[in-house]
Order: C-alpha cells, then sequence, then structure tokens
C-alpha cells in the first residue's frame, strides 16, 4: 500500500520514507516538523497511537499533510480525539464491566433496586463531560480564529513566521461543470486541472464556481472551503514539502463529480517558473470566447494549459457575467443598493438569468428528460457529451483563437465596481 | 381483595385507588390544544417567509422597488378589511355564547364578506403588479413578496371555505357542542391570519415603502 | 385544434413510455421481481378473502395499535428497499476501481445514493419511531387511544402516500440526482430539469404533512390525557422523550414544508429563491433546510433514548439511575438542537465567530447526552441484567453510539470539519449514530415491545443471530468509512483511480453483506416466532417483568386498552402496582366510549398522493381535479358528526373474563 504513495510524492527523503513503515515510526519522523504545543503534542502520542497504527499512516493525506494549514488541522483533529478519549475510553470499558459484573448470573454482585439517585454521582456525571467540553470549547475558539481560511498566513510553518516583503501566490479559482480552472492572474496564464505552486510560498486562493455549488478541497495543504456561483471565498494555505498532491471537488455536484479531480505540484520556486514558462509556451488564448466553449458541460477533461488570459475574465466569471449579454451582479447590486431599476426595467430581466444559460444552447446539466429538452430520458446516446460513459473518451475543448469583440458589459463608469468587486461571502473577516 | 368500583386496595399500608371506574375523559380542550399547536407550527411557515423577505427584501434585481409598486392606500384599505372582519367574528362568537343562532349566522356571513373583499382587493394587486411586469419571477424581492402575501391569502382563503362549512353545519345542527368547538378553532385561526397580517402590513409594506 | 403532441401534453403532462425505464436492466428486474412479487401478494389477499378485513380491521382502523404497527409494517418494507440501494452502493464502490466502471453509470448511481438516503431518513427510521411512539406512548400514559384517533390514521396513510411516491420514481421516470437535501442550484430546473426533484418535493411533502400531524396529536395526547395521578414528572421516561420529538417535529417540519414550497416554486412558477439568477441565494436553502434537519436527527434519536432507558431499567430489574436527570438531558438536548444548524456548513465560510460559536453549541449538545449514558451506566451498576435481546442491543448502542458521539464532537470542531466535511469520515460518524442509535433502538423496541402488540414474544435464536450479524456487519462497514475519510475520501463517488482504497471498500461491503444476513435472521426471526406462536405464547401481559403501565394491561390489550383508567402513584406505576400488592379487579365492568374507524383518512391521504403524482408529471387536469376532490372529502368528513360508538358492558365483561381465565390457568 504504500509503495504507489512514495511513487507519487517526489521527496522520498528519509523522513517520508518512514512515514510509510508503519504507525509508530510515523510519529516520530513528523515530529520535528511540528507545530503544536508539549500538552497536545504528549496527549496526541499517548491517545492516538494505536488509532495511527491502525491506519499505518500511510495514505491517509488527512493525517499525513503537507502544508502548515492542512498540519495544524491534522494536529486539531488529534488533539480533540485524544481530549474526548480522556472520557469516551473509560466510559467504553465500565459499559462493558458492569455489563459484566452485574449479569443476572453473577450472583455475587450485590443487586441494590433501590439505588436510583445519588447526588454525587450526578454531579459528577454532567461535570465530567463539562470539563471535556469547556476545554474543547477554549480549543474550537482558538483554531477556529487562527485557521480561518479566509484569514491570511502569519507563518510558513511552526518554525518560520511570513516575512513581511513575502508577497502571496494569488490563484483564482473556478469551479466549472466538471473541471477546474485556474488563474494565475500575476503570471497571467490559466490551467484546467491542474495546479503548480511553489513550496513555503503562502498562496492565496480565490474561489468562485460557474455553476453549481461545490467545494474546494486539496487536503494535503488544507482544508476545503465551498465554491458558490457570484460569490467568492477564500482558502490561505502553503506547501512545505514538494510533492504531487489530490485535489478534487468534495462536495456532490452531479454526474461529473467522481472525476472533477486535479493533481497540485508542490515545487521549487524554480520548478515553478519553469511550469510557468511552460504555460506561456502553449499559445492558447482563454478569451472569453474559449472560456464559453469551456464551460461547457465535460468530464474526465484532460489538463490543457492556456498561455495568457483576457483582462478581467475571472472577475467576469465571479460576476457571472462572461456570457455577452449578460449584467455582472456587481451591477446589479449597485443598481439595488441606489434604489433599483425602476418599473421599466424589463429588458434586465433576461440579462440576470444566468442558470438557464446551458439549458438554451442544448449543453443541459444532467437529468433533463422528456419534455424539458425534448430528449427521451435516459437514453445515453444522445446525452450532451458531459454526459457520455466514461468509456467514451471525452474530447479537449477546440479553442478558437479569437478575441473577444467587447460584447461583454462594460463595468466602467460604475463607481467602485471593479471586476472582482462582489460581497464577499465572509461577513465576519477578522 | 379491592374493591371494584373505587380500586380501594385493602390491607395494604395505605389505602390507594389504582384505578378509577368512572369514563375518563376523551380529552377535555384537546381539540382547543392541538389546533392552538397547529397554529404555532403554522406560525413557523410565515417566520420561514418572513425570514426570506427580510434575506431577498432589497434584491431587486435591477427591477422595480417597493416604493415603485406598492399602493399604500389599497393596502391600508384591505388592511381594514381584515381588521373589520376579525371584529365582526369577534360579535359573531359572542352571539354563540349566547346561543343565538341567526345572530351567530349573520355576523359570519359578513366575516366572510369581509374576507371575501380581501382577498379579492389582493388579487387585484397581484394581477396589476403582474401586469406591470413585476411578477413573481422578475425578482428574488417579488418572489419572496408574493410567497408571503400569497400564502397568507391563500390561508384567508381556505378560511373561507370553511366559514361557509360550518355555516351550513350550523344552519343544519345549531349551535351544537362540536359545532361551538369548531366556531372556536375556526375563530383562532382568523384572529391568527389577522395578527400575521399586521406583521405583513408592518412589515412588508409600510417599511419597505419608508425611504 | 390541437396537435396529437399537444393533446398527448394535456392529458399525460410529461409522463409518456419513455418515462419506463425499459433499457436498464437492473431496474427492470426489480421491476419484474416487484411485479410479479405484488401480483402473488394481491392474489393471495384475494384469494384468502382478506381485503375486506384488511379495509374494516386495519386501513381504516383508528386504533393507535394497529396504526403503530402498520406504521412499524412500513418502516420494515421501506428499510429492505433502502437497504438494497445501499448494496449497490457498497458493490459499486467496491468494484469500480481503475478501467472498472462498476455496473451503475452515474444517473443511475446518483439516484441511488439520494433515493438511499431520503428513504433511510423518511422512510425507514420516521415510520419505525412513529410507529413505535404511536403504539406504545398511550399505553403508558394509561390511554385508551390518542387524542385526534383520525388524524392518525390519516398520518399514517399520508405516510404510505409518500413513500408509494417515492417507490413510484423506481419504475416511472427517475429519482432525484442531488443527494438527500437536495441542494440548490443543483436542484434547480435549469441544473435538474427531470422529474426527480419533484418525485423528491412531493414524496416529502405529502409524508411532511402526515409526521407534523401526528406530531401534533402525540403532543395533545401526552399533555390532555395521562391517567390520573401521573403528574408530568411520573411520567416514563420513553413518553418524555416522545413528548420531546413531538415538540420537535412541531417545530421543525413547518420549516421542511415551507424550504420545499419554495424550492417547488422556484421549479414550477420560476421564482428565485434559491437560483443563482435575479437576486436569488442558494445560501439560504442551506440555511432553511438544516434547521429542518439537524433537530431531526434528535427526533429520531430521542425516542431512541427513551427505549433505552425503559428497556434498562426493565432488564436490570432497578428503577432508571437519575430519571430527573434524564428527563433535564432530554429537554436541554431539544432546546439546543435548535442552535447548532450550521455546523452543517461550516465549509460556506460564515467567518470563524460564528463558525465557533455553532460548533461550540454542537459541543455543549454532548453534554445532556454524555450525562444520559452514564444514567444508564449507574443504571447497570448494581442491578441484576437480564441479558435478553432488547439488553443485548441497549449494550451494543452504549458501546457502539460513544464512538458515533465522538467523532461527532470532532466533526464539530470547525477546523478539523474543514477537512472531514463530506468525507467518507461523515458518513461513517452518521451511520454510527443513525445504526448505533437509533436503528439499535428500534431493534431493541421491536423485540422488548413485540409481545406486548401480539401475545407472544419473538424467537431468540433468530434475534441472536441477526443481533451479531447486524452488530459486527456495523462495525465492518463502517469503521473502514473512518478510515478512507482520514484518508481523505470523499462521498458519493462512484469511481476511483487509487487501487490502495479497495481494500477498505471491499470490507465495507463485507460488512453490509453481514447486514443483510442481519436483516435476513429478523426476517427469520419473525416467520419462526409467527410459526411457533404457541411455544412463545405469553398469557401474563407482562413477560419482561415490567415496569410501565403498558405491562398491567393483556398481551395484545384490548381494543379500549384499559378496562378501568389507572390511578398513578409514583413513577413505574406498574412496577408500583405490583409492588404495593395491586389484585386486578374481576367485575364492575362499564360500557366504554370508543372513536369509530373511517376510511376518510385513507381516500384524503390517497387523493393527496395523486395530487403529488400529478404535479410531478405536469398532469395539470388530475392535479385540479384530486386537489378539489381533497378538499370535498375533507369537507364531507366534517359532516360525520357520528365518530364514537359505545362498546356495551357484557362486551368487557367478556374480554376480560377471557383474560381473567387465562392469568388463572397460567398460575
Amino acid at each position: 500500500m504504500c509503495v504507489k504513495h512514495l511513487g507519487v510524492d517526489k521527496s522520498p527523503t528519509p523522513q517520508a520514507l518512514c512515514l510509510c513503515i508503519d504507525g509508530a515510526s510515523y510519529r516520530l519522523c513528523v515530529a520535528p516538523n511540528r507545530v503544536a504545543s508539549p500538552v497536545v503534542r504528549s496527549l496526541r502520542n499517548l491517545m492516538l497511537l494505536p488509532l495511527l497504527g491502525l491506519l499505518g499512516g500511510c495514505e491517509a493525506s488527512v493525517l499525513n499533510p503537507a502544508g502548515d494549514m492542512a498540519v495544524r488541522e491534522r494536529d486539531l483533529i488529534i488533539a480533540s480525539t485524544g481530549l474526548m478519549l480522556l472520557i469516551v475510553l473509560p466510559v467504553m470499558l465500565v459499559t462493558l464491566l458492569f455489563a459484566w459484573r452485574y449479569r443476572a448470573s453473577n450472583t455475587t454482585a450485590k443487586y441494590d433496586p433501590d439505588f436510583h439517585h445519588s447526588t454525587q454521582l450526578e454531579v459528577l456525571i454532567w461535570t465530567a463531560p463539562l470539563l471535556i467540553i469547556i476545554a474543547l470549547g477554549a480549543l474550537t475558539w482558538i483554531s477556529t480564529h487562527v485557521l480561518d481560511p479566509f484569514r491570511p498566513l502569519r507563518r510558513i510553518d511552526a518554525t518560520r513566521p511570513v516575512a513581511s516583503e513575502v508577497r502571496p501566490l494569488t490563484i483564482e479559482v473556478v469551479a466549472l461543470d466538471w473541471k477546474w480552472l485556474f488563474f494565475y492572474p500575476d503570471q497571467g496564464v490559466a490551467a484546467v486541472n491542474e495546479l503548480a505552486v511553489p513550496v513555503d510560498r503562502p498562496i492565496n486562493f480565490k474561489i468562485t464556481s460557474a455553476t453549481v455549488m461545490t467545494s474546494f478541497f486539496v487536503p494535503s495543504l488544507a482544508g476545503q472551503i465551498y465554491a458558490m456561483a457570484g460569490m467568492e471565498t477564500r482558502l490561505h494555505a502553503v506547501a512545505n514539502r514538494p510533492g504531487d498532491y489530490d485535489g478534487f471537488a468534495a462536495q456532490y455536484n452531479g454526474a461529473g463529480f467522481s472525476h472533477m479531480g486535479f493533481k497540485v505540484h508542490g515545487t521549487s520556486t524554480k520548478d515553478f517558473d519553469a511550469w510557468i514558462d511552460k504555460l506561456k509556451g502553449v499559445g492558447k488564448i482563454l478569451d472569453q470566447e474559449a472560456y464559453l466553449d469551456l464551460a461547457k458541460p465535460t468530464e474526465s477533461e484532460p489538463v490543457h494549459y492556456y498561455s495568457s488570459v483576457q483582462d478581467g475574465l475571472y472577475g467576469k466569471i465571479l460576476n457571472l457575467c462572461a456570457k455577452p449579454g449578460k449584467m455582472c451582479m456587481g451591477e446589479m447590486m449597485f443598481i439595488d443598493a441606489n434604489g433599483g431599476g425602476g418599473k421599466d426595467s424589463e429588458a434586465n430581466y433576461d440579462r440576470l438569468k444566468y442558470d438557464g444559460a446551458m439549458t438554451e444552447e442544448g449543453n443541459e446539466a444532467p437529468g433533463a428528460t422528456f419534455p424539458a429538452s425534448g430528449r427521451p430520458p435516459n437514453t445515453l446516446a444522445v446525452q450532451p457529451q458531459g454526459m457520455l460513459p466514461r468509456t467514451v473518451a471525452p474530447q479537449v475543448n477546440q479553442q478558437k483563437k479569437q478575441h473577444d469583440d467587447g460584447q461583454g458589459h462594460n463595468m466602467q463608469g460604475m463607481p467602485g465596481m471593479t471586476g472582482s468587486d462582489v460581497a464577499p461571502a465572509q461577513l465576519d473577516k477578522n | 381483595m379491592s374493591h371494584p368500583t373505587t380500586g380501594v386496595v385493602a390491607g395494604s399500608d395505605q389505602d390507594l385507588q389504582f384505578y378509577v371506574a368512572e369514563e375518563h375523559g376523551h380529552a377535555e380542550g384537546g381539540t382547543m390544544l392541538g389546533f392552538w399547536i397547529y397554529l404555532m407550527s403554522d406560525c413557523l411557515i410565515f417566520a420561514v417567509l418572513f425570514a426570506c423577505y427580510g434575506v431577498y427584501g432589497r434584491s431587486y434585481a435591477a427591477g422595480p422597488t417597493p416604493a415603485n409598486l406598492f399602493d399604500l392606500g389599497t393596502v391600508a384599505l384591505n388592511t381594514s378589511m381584515l381588521l373589520l372582519s376579525s371584529i365582526t367574528y369577534g360579535f359573531a362568537m359572542l352571539s354563540m355564547e349566547k346561543n343565538r343562532i341567526g345572530a351567530t349566522q349573520l355576523w359570519l356571513l359578513v366575516t366572510g364578506l369581509f374576507g371575501v373583499a380581501f382577498v379579492g382587493l389582493e388579487l387585484n394587486e397581484f394581477v396589476h403588479l403582474i401586469h406591470e411586469g413585476a411578477g413573481p419571477q422578475r425578482s428574488a424581492f417579488l418572489s419572496a413578496f408574493f410567497t408571503l402575501v400569497g400564502t397568507h391569502g391563500l390561508h384567508v382563503s381556505v378560511g373561507i371555505i370553511w366559514l361557509m362549512t360550518l355555516m351550513v353545519q350550523v344552519a343544519q345542527r345549531g349551535l351544537v357542542p362540536e359545532n361551538k368547538r369548531r366556531l372556536m378553532c375556526l375563530s383562532m385561526f382568523w384572529h391568527f391570519l389577522d395578527v400575521v397580517w399586521i406583521g405583513v402590513f408592518s412589515f412588508v409594506y409600510l417599511l419597505s415603502v419608508l425611504p | 385544434m390541437f396537435s396529437n403532441l399537444d393533446l398527448q401534453k394535456l392529458i399525460f403532462g410529461r409522463l409518456s413510455l419513455e418515462a419506463i425505464p425499459y433499457h436498464e436492466p437492473i431496474l427492470l428486474a426489480t421491476f419484474a421481481g416487484v411485479g410479479v412479487g405484488g401480483a402473488a401478494l394481491l392474489g393471495a389477499l384475494t384469494y384468502f378473502r382478506l381485503w375486506g378485513y384488511l379495509w374494516k380491521e386495519w386501513f381504516t382502523s383508528v386504533d393507535h395499535k394497529k396504526i403503530g404497527i402498520m406504521y412499524m409494517v412500513l418502516a420494515l418494507v421501506m428499510l429492505l428497499r433502502g437497504f438494497a440501494d445501499a448494496l449497490m452502493m457498497r458493490t459499486q464502490q467496491s468494484i469500480a476501481f481503475g478501467d472498472n466502471n462498476g455496473f451503475l453509470p452515474p444517473h443511475h448511481y446518483d439516484q441511488v445514493f439520494t433515493a438511499h438516503g431520503v428513504i433511510m431518513i423518511f422512510f425507514m427510521a420516521m415510520p419505525f419511531v412513529t410507529g413505535l411512539m404511536n403504539f406504545v406512548v398511550p399505553l403508558q400514559i394509561g390511554a385508551r387511544d390518542v387524542a385526534f384517533p383520525f388524524l392518525n390514521n390519516f398520518s399514517f396513510w399520508m405516510t404510505v402516500g409518500g413513500a408509494v411516491t417515492v417507490m413510484a420514481s423506481l419504475f416511472v421516470g427517475e429519482f432525484a440526482r442531488t443527494g438527500w437535501l437536495a441542494f440548490p442550484p443543483l436542484s434547480e430546473a435549469a441544473y435538474s430539469p427531470g422529474v426527480g426533484v419533484d418525485y423528491y418535493i412531493w414524496s416529502l411533502q405529502v409524508a411532511g404533512i402526515g409526521t407534523l400531524l401526528s406530531g401534533i396529536n402525540l403532543i395533545a395526547t401526552i399533555v390532555k390525557m395521562r391517567a390520573p395521578g401521573m403528574t408530568m414528572m411520573k411520567m416514563p421516561v420513553f413518553c418524555w422523550t416522545s413528548l420531546c420529538t413531538n415538540v420537535l417535529i412541531v417545530a421543525s417540519f413547518p420549516v421542511l414544508t415551507a424550504v420545499l414550497a419554495l424550492l417547488s416554486l422556484d421549479r414550477y412558477v420560476g421564482t428565485n429563491f434559491f437560483t443563482n439568477d435575479l437576486g436569488g441565494n442558494p445560501m439560504m436553502y442551506f440555511n432553511l433546510i438544516w434547521v429542518w434537519g439537524h433537530p431531526e436527527v434528535y427526533i429520531l434519536i430521542l425516542p431512541a433514548f427513551g427505549i433505552f432507558s425503559e428497556v434498562t431499567s426493565t432488564f436490570c430489574g432497578k428503577r432508571l439511575f437519575g430519571y430527573a436527570s434524564m428527563v433535564y438531558a432530554t429537554v436541554v438536548i431539544t432546546i439546543l438542537s435548535y442552535l447548532v444548524w450550521l455546523h452543517h456548513f461550516f465549509t460556506m465560510g460564515s467567518g470563524a465567530s460564528v463558525n465557533s460559536f455553532f460548533g461550540i453549541t454542537t459541543m455543549i449538545i454532548s453534554i445532556p447526552t454524555g450525562a444520559k449514558i452514564f444514567n444508564w451506566l449507574f443504571t447497570m451498576y448494581r442491578g441484576r441484567i437480564r441479558f435478553e435481546l432488547p439488553m443485548m442491543w441497549t449494550v451494543a448502542f452504549m458501546f457502539t453510539f460513544t464512538i458515533g458521539g465522538m467523532t461527532g464532537v470532532l466533526l464539530a470542531v470547525p477546523p478539523a470539519d474543514f477537512m472531514l466535511h463530506n468525507s467518507l469520515f461523515l458518513v461513517a460518524h452518521f451511520h454510527n449514530v443513525i445504526i448505533g442509535g437509533v436503528f439499535f433502538g428500534v431493534m431493541a423496541g421491536i423485540s422488548y415491545w413485540f409481545p406486548k402488540a401480539f401475545g407472544f414474544k419473538l424467537d431468540p435464536f433468530w434475534g441472536k443471530m441477526s443481533f451479531w450479524f447486524w452488530v459486527v456487519g456495523f462495525y465492518f462497514a463502517f469503521m473502514p468509512l473512518y478510515v478512507l475519510g482520514l484518508m481523505g475520501v470523499t462521498r458519493r463517488l462512484n469511481h476511483f483511480d487509487d487501487p490502495n482504497l479497495q481494500i477498505w471498500f471491499v470490507t465495507a461491503a463485507f460488512g453490509a453483506l453481514l447486514i443483510a444476513a442481519g436483516i435476513g435472521s429478523f426476517l427469520m426471526q419473525l416467520f419462526v416466532s409467527v410459526r411457533n406462536r404457541e411455544a412463545l405464547r405469553d398469557t401474563t401481559g407482562d413477560p419482561w417483568n415490567g415496569r410501565t403501565l403498558e405491562w398491567s394491561t393483556s398481551s395484545p390489550p384490548p381494543e379500549y386498552n384499559f378496562a378501568f383508567t389507572p390511578m398513578i402513584h409514583d413513577l413505574d406505576a406498574w412496577s408500583d402496582m405490583k409492588q404495593r400488592g395491586y389484585v386486578r379487579p374481576v367485575h364492575g365492568y362499564r360500557s366504554i366510549h370508543m372513536p369509530k374507524s373511517t376510511g376518510a383518512g385513507v381516500i384524503i391521504a390517497g387523493l393527496c398522493t395523486v395530487f403529488g403524482l400529478a404535479m410531478i408529471w405536469y398532469i395539470w387536469w388530475l392535479a385540479a381535479l384530486s386537489l378539489l376532490g381533497a378538499l370535498v372529502a375533507t369537507i364531507v368528513h366534517t359532516f360525520n358528526y357520528d365518530r364514537d360508538f359505545t362498546i356495551p358492558d357484557y362486551e368487557v365483561v367478556r374480554v376480560e373474563d377471557r383474560r381473567t381465565r387465562a392469568l388463572l390457568a397460567k398460575v
């Protein structure tokens, strides 16, 4: 079971190696990397050894993370489990003990049918869980604030704070049916279903969806966060180890869900630059038209790259106005905040109909049956490409190299309206 | 030995009764309690709709706003219809207490007519709005508005059907205990709708039209 | 003039022959199986002339005991359907690796996991729990029936209507492919234009009305119809948990009704509540559905807690330890269950303070729950534990549920949830509490009260087989899912690339097979028990040396439950009566008022179901007609003032004398 993991993980350091030998050495190997307070550490070491041994520690990406956020979330899982085991294990043991000792056939055990109240015991059974929960509650409050995905990173790992001059790498993430589109705004490139991140540089993910809701999750780097249309969520993470990690959609979002995965390459800065150069060399442009083509539902979309990206495309996707003729959410919210569009605003209706866009063109989401689509139900032969069974090789989208002729809604002149200026999904930003 | 009618256990240290021989009632007041619980659950449906209106109330989708659409004069008239119907229902209940069938029926009829007027005015408003292109599909605000007000109107309509049914039943059987109980339930229902409407009027109409 | 298509659309809406999945072999085989089995059943019923009996004695009955039993039968049938879905999922996930796509395409697989969730929660767990409450509560409080017997019958048939709607989706059209809570925008018309989500909506709406009414009914029953002397703090714990459950039902199901109504408006009328369009907001749906959804899990688990309390105290031969704290714990759980809904979507990005608030409230629930576990433990302490089947389920529950509770609290820590949300760890967690808590409770309840309902005990051998298969199967089926979750494997996948995961899925599938054996053993247990009923017969009415009032009457109880209304002096009334030398009265019986059976419930619920089906298929004329029909039938029903009848005293004497003779024969 460990072989494959080693094969994928491009860091065959002794540390990674011993990770995969067994649970016990796992503890020893990762310990130097670790962050936790001595209390948490000893708790974990004491309580979690059996669990880790059980898991073999091998491919458990949640328990074997490669980034500081994920490491700390893993530590929190272990510490909370340890805290709870303090009360759970005794309860389980006592259950078995009492069940055995007071069995009817054991007449030597004391039988006291009137024992049904004891103030001391009652105080104890309420306070014991209470104490655990107070401890866990404090841990929760602190960790939730420290590990808030919206909060910029303060440290690279346990020993290194983020230097003030370090600029995080921004990656804009768009969930499509059923693939991921990643923009590198600073580098001006984009990739489908593949990410590369330089090791030890904070990454600032901005996440949205152009279709239904799903969840962006790279367990080795950090916890997941929803991708929602018309909204932008954030995730701050860092990779501490080079390697290839799995990322995927973690919230069911339709027929292509199972194959909406991607690889994350944690690389050195040099390799990262090389990767960017590779993208720049492919000569494909992601303009509005190419994007709309890409946005059509497809399953198991192969990795492909774009050497340049039309200005403000991510902002338009976020504002749901990448399709020509649609009004941007930002504009709508601006109009609403200023007293609405009045009675004679019927033209806005069609411009704000986002969801039906695919159905109208015949690129339907799953589930279309007669007569919604005019097609008989359940017949695979006439399903759109995204619905074809997996055995059919997915077609790569044909990219057209034409530039957008500026059909998109012009947002100039709208005060305060820049491309990505949508109300954040999060109100509480500490 | 126990005594069959009292169930007193003789010979135990206390004289305890373990059963009652008389028929023990089928939940006196149970209907009222049950109906009250139902009203509370209905209240929750309205709470959800109010919450939706609270969330969506300003999502005009670059379309018309309450200030563009609502005519407070009509709404005030509408409101007075419903408030008056509550008063006349009260009169009907007073007559019922005095066992005066004719007066009860008359007040019920008046209540029903007010109710019909209310629903009529509301439908008129809806038709007018839809005609102006401000139907429930136009924006989330209008979806929430139509659903909240429409659900209330649907309740009033059901109340009117119920009221007509009861009028027939009172005509058939008079003010028998069952009918009195039913009139009491409808009374609770009717006043409940009145209270909800006061919420709708102030929260939806007044507050949204105010600048 | 209509063209053919117009006419067809007018009459059949969007229903056409295409809707029958004749090109899907699995469905077709199932269809054939159900068809043949159904025809055989109907034929047998006709051959043995059982229709009249069933209609008169069961379908139209307003007797809470019969309705309770019918709920249990419904739940058992739906358990088989839901479990068939589970087996299909386990099989798919254990073979679909690499080049092997398994046997279920996404189109089918996605329906299967949606249907599994919906059926198991709404049509398996809910009817089991409602059935037990219906059967037991009036008996435990010394009442002759529930407060609204007709509504009780109607509620049951509405639940059946919902179940029929779900089952219909298997053979006509399709079920939702959205997951069991049908989150928008995926469930909106733009992304799911088929009938699946409509099936989902209408089955839940129809069943939901039934559940709500039954909740109102049981609250009124418990509050108003307790026997004289039974103050709230002398009520059996099962009645307390039932009361709290029904309060939760009444306070949460309207939210479900409302949110599903809003979703259907979006789909049918084109409103914009949960769309991405025109100012709509899918996040609102998440909030609203979980405002219902979280209390729902307590609706299921609280009665199970009640069952365990009754069972523990009976089989330990002791009063329940800490009755008062048990009651307070239940009430605290009831209230807190409304303050935790957001923990189902920490990952939406509500902000650290909001997330930690809901995380901590969730953890606080574990305090009263923990107190309950301790109460059962100390009931066992210094007891004389008879390990009959109900008690075995209880010990298995205490052991298993503790694990589920622990993983639940872990998921309530937001940063931990970021890692474990939507993963198989989560799936393992809620199966851990629903199987290990609710289902074990239901099984304990069935084996505990079965002799009360039918007058003979269940066969212990097959019961133990079922028990061990279930418990061991559970651990095999779900412990691997915890492991997979910690490996970062997400739920609802129908294909995997990493072959290293396969061993865990195969183990889980093996566990599912063990559980299948457990279900088989349970059915075998029912069969064997009916066959050997004379050997298993209990004539005392009190086979377990019970402590609460239901054991004071005969098994099965007479139609009127108690010839004389009992009078209560202490907790565990029956135990108290036995201790104080109560002697059963043998004469002085009087006539008894009882509610009459009526077919109105079947008819109205049937029309509501037809309405739902017509709405699903856009057959507008039929929808209008059935809705009107339901309204008219309801009004007509209100014109029936003659709802009671009297059981004459000689009939009561006849029934009670028979019991007297049976009791004497036993001695």
